[in-house]
């Protein structure tokens, strides 16, 4: 945090527009997380860019008094490259959904996590189309009826964090809609990552898909159904706390301490830092109990730095350092005055 | 001779009498076989020796099509004089061909009477069949109207290296020195430019430079000793202004342009590009200055290298993306956003025959249409088009300006012809260039509003993140007038889509009046637009200077037009528009311009028009008045 960083609480984010989700949306839940997060995470008002795609999420930069820029359909990792690159001293935020992200902006989406520009991105996965009135996403289940599939949904879902450790992501983090302090953490620890932060929110579309999460995040369940993933500690859960994940046979298992001779030191401590993302993808692909917080944390240079660095080595060599010289350089001749 | 650009020749016959005003020399041979680098030396070395040039590489899609094809046949055709040259020539005086298929494909752009040097140690049966000759066109007469130098090249140049110790692939790699070699003798041109550049490019291959060193001499004395020869020909300097010149190819120029343009600006410059013929050389030349300052950024797609230049606008650099055609196809979605956030960035399309995938390597002019409308809903921007390979450095300084003071996109058109081709360039000292002043809005202003205008341009004002106070959102949501807030309001839409399209037409205040070169009021106007123009000005300059009433009026900036135009119309009986396309700035003119009748002239073979075609187009048009 630079000194002259004035002590910002999450008011000072609220712009003036008047928020237009439905009532109920996790999106409100989301949009006071973050508001929460940004004055932990040291950067001046000015210094903060909001980036959206289109769809009910993407109306998020509107709501935060940064700067921000809605754009168009998918684009959003594209144009907050733009943003980061030209400015690397701003912290660049990507506001998407799954069918911003994943389906029209699939090829931006796995690209700049490959890159690992510096940008955090928040996907609102809903597993449906909410702006557009109710179609199949890329993140919905098989057989799922929609407006677009009303004899049930014949395409096969992405499953988010495959894709993005699958695309070499070096941060993916998981969090219920539902929970504002957790997603608040998590939020500021994306940001404290140097490079692409994915941060998947389940996030429940009360018109279109209500209660599509609600085996994992509904209160009654959500005990026995997350397990949370903090680094350097066991992936212990369960309303007694007395569960856990083990590794047997290649495969990651649920084991109960103290039953069949299984103590706390037979469960798998997470290694968020691990930059081989085999247990990270192993971790993430789990369905019940689903693994949230941070799964993957794994350093890996930024485009940033690699462009930096090349930048210094050329300059290093050049012959020549500013655009004059250059024009005036290489084969020339003079044609004389007669 | 009838061809016109020798014609009207001022300059006098030189003393020499073998001296000749200029001269059109094509080099073609398999794609593999060093043709450009052949061409490129010989017009590099002419320009030294003061002489003014103009060129055309021709070369096909495929990198390298089967061995002896014809459609594996690449050529560079250059045109050197000793006055002002303006394309790269009609027709050719020496035609160097390295095998059948070259001879094949070329012949028909050779007039009787010339030359044409030939390999002949290529001309066997099995490259014989691939061209498609039933008989050797050395042996079989058909030839007899040409001056033909045959010359056993791969055999000589074998011999001229055989101690080096390469193997054959290596020999044959450097016959195409022997023939340069050959056309230095010819053209009394000396060697050492292209000695110097094989030392340099081959620094740490020595044996290769030795090779090719051995070999152009070789072909040199072939030349010399040789009884066949014609007697050499020299072509003298043209007069040209004095300075310091070097040659440069359309890309090049354009690159340096937004370069100029940055230092100018005080700004950094980021360019999103994705790789496309014919515009990849752009992105090629700002990559390499990386340490000035410059953002290269090759994108994963031809829409993220729009959406991140958008991105760095908004961000406060200058922002450019290069493109072809198709790429520009996928960039329109987010050239509405640019248009609609009022972001300045610069769009360069250097256009190649379309549609669809159409033909990549070759020319036309066939984007002005998608280029001026195609964007959904009433989208206007600054359309700019280059119209020589050297003015493209202009243009692109240019677009820069206007973007940046406008608060608009500009699209760049240039095209396959002015981005390969090169010509002299008199080495511009950018502080004499117009100063470039964007729109920054002050930080902390507690009136500033993001869509509020000048009063003069209707230009917004920039605030870029990182300026305290002016925190705000855009997007592609319709904006309210002066605040920015999404705004459905009926009225607020129409408003905000009259302000727009005013925005881009005030930008005719800040353009240079349309200029008529020729006659300036009189019987026939030619209109013409970008890449066209050194074959409509010669064209134009030989019919007036033989005595006819015709002028020449060429369009630079074509959205908006320049205020003088309906005037310059008014002064000619007939306007005829040519374009390498079907008419679309005839169309565009039709239109808007209803009082006058606009004619047309066209081509659409992805090649440039000849002066001879344009001459004889217009002086039918002159006759029946």
């Amino acid at each position: 945090m630079s000194d002259n960083t004035p002590v910002y609480t999450y008011k000072d984010f609220a712009s003036d527009q008047e928020v237009r989700w439905c009532p109920g949306c996790d999106d409100y839940v989301i949009l006071r997380s973050v508001e929460k997060a940004l004055p932990q995470i040291g950067k001046k008002k000015e210094d903060i860019a909001f980036i959206s795609g289109i769809g009910c999420s993407s109306r998020f930069p509107y709501y935060v008094d940064t700067y921000g820029m809605h754009s168009i359909h998918g684009r959003a990792p594209a144009i907050a490259s733009g943003v980061k690159l030209a400015n690397p001293d701003l912290s660049v935020w990507v506001i998407t959904g799954d069918g911003d992200s994943l389906a029209i902006g699939g090829n931006h989406f796995i690209h700049v996590l490959r890159r690992n520009i510096d940008l955090n991105i928040i996907l609102f996965n809903n597993e449906i189309y909410g702006l557009t009135k109710g179609q199949f996403s890329p993140t919905t289940e098989l057989g799922l009826r929609t407006k677009s599939s009303p004899y049930g949904n014949t395409q096969p879902p992405f499953h988010v964090g495959s894709l993005a450790i699958g695309a070499n992501a070096s941060f993916f983090a998981r969090v219920p809609g539902n929970n504002p302090k957790a997603m608040t953490e998590v939020f500021v620890d994306a940001e404290k990552h140097r490079g692409t932060s994915l941060i998947e929110v389940l996030q429940n579309c009360v018109i279109f898909n209500d209660g599509v999460f609600d085996d994992i995040t509904d209160k009654k369940v959500k005990a026995e159904s997350q397990v949370w993933a903090k680094h350097g500690e066991p992936l212990i859960f369960g309303a007694e706390n007395n569960k856990g994940l083990v590794l047997k046979g290649g495969k990651i298992e649920i084991a109960v301490i103290g039953e069949n001779g299984v103590t706390q030191e037979d469960i798998l401590v997470h290694d968020a830092k691990n930059p081989d993302p085999v247990m990270h993808f192993m971790l993430s692909r789990l369905k019940h109990p689903m693994v949230m917080g941070v799964i993957r944390d794994a350093e890996r240079l930024t485009y940033g730095q690699l462009f930096t660095n090349q930048v210094e080595a050329v300059k290093e060599k050049a012959k020549y350092h500013d655009v004059q010289s250059l024009l005036n350089s290489g084969d020339t001749y003079t044609i004389s005055d007669n | 001779m009838d061809n016109p650009d020798t014609t009207v020749d001022k300059a006098g016959q030189p003393n020499n009498a073998n001296a000749l005003n200029q001269v059109v020399i094509r080099f073609v041979g398999d794609s593999g076989d060093g043709m450009q680098l052949t061409g490129t030396q010989f017009s590099d070395t002419s320009a030294m020796l003061g002489n003014d040039v103009s060129t055309f590489p021709n070369y096909p899609a495929e990198i390298r099509a089967p061995q002896g094809s014809v459609y594996g046949v690449s050529g560079f055709q250059v045109h050197i004089g000793q006055r002002e040259i303006h394309t790269p020539g009609d027709e050719v005086d020496v035609l160097v061909t390295m095998n059948p298929a070259a001879l094949k494909t070329n012949l028909e752009s050779v007039p009787k009477g010339k030359t044409i040097i030939v390999d002949t140690d290529s001309f066997v049966k099995k490259n014989l069949i691939k061209a498609g000759y039933e008989t050797n066109p050395l042996e079989d007469g058909s030839l007899e109207s040409y001056k033909v130098i045959a010359a056993p090249i791969t055999q000589l140049t074998k011999e001229a290296i055989f101690d080096l110790g390469l193997d054959t692939k290596s020999m044959n790699r450097s016959k195409n020195m022997f023939a340069l070699g050959m056309v230095y003798w010819m053209f009394s041109r000396p060697m050492e430019h292209t000695l110097n550049f094989l030392k340099k490019k081959f620094a740490k291959k020595p044996l290769v430079v030795e090779a090719n060193t051995r070999v152009i001499k070789a072909g040199y004395n072939y030349a010399e000793t040789l009884e066949l020869l014609p007697t050499a020909f020299t072509v003298l300097p043209a007069h040209m202004d004095p300075g310091t010149y070097r040659i440069v190819m359309g890309n090049t120029a354009t690159a340096w342009g937004f370069l100029a343009a940055m230092h100018n600006s005080g700004l950094e410059l980021f360019l999103g590009s994705y790789p496309i013929t014919p515009a990849s050389d752009i992105l090629h030349e700002l990559s390499k200055h990386i340490h000035m300052g410059i953002k290269v950024f090759q994108a994963e797609d031809e829409i993220a290298g729009i959406g991140s230049a958008i991105g760095a606008s908004f961000a406060g650099d200058l922002a450019i993306t290069t493109t072809s055609g198709p790429g520009l196809a996928l960039k329109t979605e987010a050239a509405g956003l640019a248009l609609m956030t009022e972001l300045p960035i610069v769009i360069v399309n250097v256009q190649r025959g379309g549609p669809s995938t159409g033909l990549p390597t070759k020319t036309e002019q066939s984007d002005l249409l998608q280029a001026l409308y195609g964007r959904n809903g009433d989208s206007p921007l600054v359309v700019i088009a280059a119209s020589t390979p050297s003015n493209t450095f202009d243009y692109a300084y240019m677009a820069s300006k206007i973007a940046l003071e406008h608060m608009t996109p500009v699209i760049l058109l240039t095209d396959g012809y002015l981005a390969n081709g090169s010509e002299p360039w008199r080495i511009v000292d950018i502080s004499t260039l117009p100063p470039i002043k964007p729109r920054f809005a002050e930080p902390n202003n507690p009136e500033w509003k993001p869509y509020q205008r000048d009063k003069s341009t209707l230009a917004r004002e920039w605030a870029v993140p990182g300026m305290p106070g002016l925190e705000h959102r855009i997007g592609g949501l319709e904006k309210q007038d002066v605040t920015g807030n999404v705004s459905y309001d009926p009225k607020n839409h129409e408003l905000m889509t009259r302000l727009r399209k005013e925005k881009v037409e005030r930008v005719a205040e800040d353009i240079p009046p349309l200029k008529v070169e020729g006659a300036q009021e009189g019987d026939l106007l030619v209109v013409g637009w970008g890449g066209t123009y050194g074959s409509l000005f010669s064209a134009v300059k030989y019919l007036h200077e033989t005595g006819h009433s015709i002028g020449l009026a060429h369009f630079n900036y074509i959205n908006p037009m320049p205020k003088n135009t309906a005037e310059v119309f008014g002064k000619f009986k007939k306007i005829v528009v040519a374009e390498l396309n079907t008419g679309q700035l005839q169309l565009v003119l039709q239109a808007k311009f209803p009082e006058y009748r606009f004619l047309k002239y066209n081509k659409i073979q992805g090649l440039p028009f000849t002066v001879l075609e344009l001459s004889e187009k217009f002086k039918q048009l002159l006759s029946n008045q």
